[in-house]
């Protein structure tokens, strides 16, 4: 792997994986659509992650632990965000993020 | 043997992006959520070719098998939603997907490919390369990470109390849908009143309970 593929390509995956998140982050109706744009937004980092840890220092167990730690803070995420998404749907009765404006001055 | 692993790395890498882009380009929400778990899969063999397995193992389990879940379970609670023809992206989809474009284009590639990045060289083919296991992961997550473990724990049982708090089932009469048993007896009720006279469009307010003693008196 080391020698096959060079660190930029992997790199570049990641980053058109975290563009192609945001674009569906910041383009979709749907709350839900919203929060996998996220989702893929946090692969395109820990993809970032392991390769580092996998090219630079694979001895060394730091990057690993980064990814483990931030796949569970998107695990706590996704709960959270879909509970509030439930909790959004029951009040206004739409998962619309547009129609849910309450807050607009 | 690189030419092949190139060949997967490339395929692998096919994979994630066709997959991403059908989950933010398809029209039903349950299909982009089915999607969403083969981007995931992709991402677990792109760990295994980076040679961290145990994180490819977390990655079907978490990602896969829980959030998956969750997003799905998520879609269905929220129905009337997934159906085509419903427009899924906002107005201003073709700002956001130039500056998502421009971000990739302009920003991060040429960054990322001009960047000397000054790699460790691989060790000759043949001999084995020191990487760190899970062994080593589950030492250091008793030792020197010991205290961020702790953290994340915690962090998780908050996130559970407070998913659980927030998504409570409140009382009916704040709630604004019916719960599935609710909508089920309005149903059966609304067929026992099409069968005696002309139906009356029941609306999505009135709760199962306030309405069954005026249709039985």
């Amino acid at each position: 792997m080391l020698n096959a593929v060079p660190l930029p390509a992997v790199l570049t995956l990641a980053a058109a994986l975290f563009c192609i998140g945001l674009f569906g982050a910041l383009s979709r109706r749907n709350l839900i659509g919203v929060l996998m744009g996220v989702e893929l937004m946090l692969n395109a980092v820990n993809i970032n992650l392991v390769a580092f840890w996998r090219y630079f220092e694979p001895r060394y167990i730091t990057g690993q632990t980064f990814a483990i730690f931030i796949i569970a803070v998107a695990a706590a995420e996704a709960a959270v965000g879909l509970a509030m998404v439930i909790a959004v749907y029951r009040h206004y009765v739409t998962v619309n993020a547009d129609e849910v404006d309450q807050l607009r001055g | 043997m690189e030419v092949v692993v190139q060949v997967v790395f490339g395929l692998v890498a096919l994979f994630i992006l066709v997959a991403a882009a059908m989950v933010v380009s398809v029209r039903n929400v349950i299909h982009s959520a089915l999607w969403l778990i083969a981007c995931f899969f992709g991402v677990g063999a792109l760990y295994l070719l980076l040679e961290a397995e145990f994180l490819a193992v977390v990655q079907v389990l978490v990602y896969v098998g829980a959030v998956s879940v969750l997003i799905l379970f998520a879609i269905m609670l929220t129905r009337q939603i997934s159906g085509e023809g419903v427009r899924q992206l906002t107005a201003r989809w073709p700002v956001v997907l130039a500056i998502a474009v421009l971000l990739f284009a302009t920003v991060m590639a040429p960054t990322l490919i001009n960047q000397q990045w000054n790699v460790p060289p691989a060790p000759p083919l043949g001999t084995p390369e020191p990487i760190a296991g899970p062994a080593e992961l589950g030492r250091g997550f008793v030792n020197e990470f010991l205290i961020q473990f702790q953290v994340v724990g915690v962090l998780l049982t908050v996130a559970l109390i407070g998913a659980i708090v927030i998504a409570f089932e409140e009382r009916a009469r704040r709630r604004k849908v019916l719960t599935l048993a609710e909508e089920l007896e309005l149903k059966r009720l609304r067929e026992r009143a099409t069968q005696t006279e002309t139906p009356e469009p029941v609306e999505a307010e009135p709760v199962a309970r306030e309405v069954r003693p005026a249709s039985e008196g």
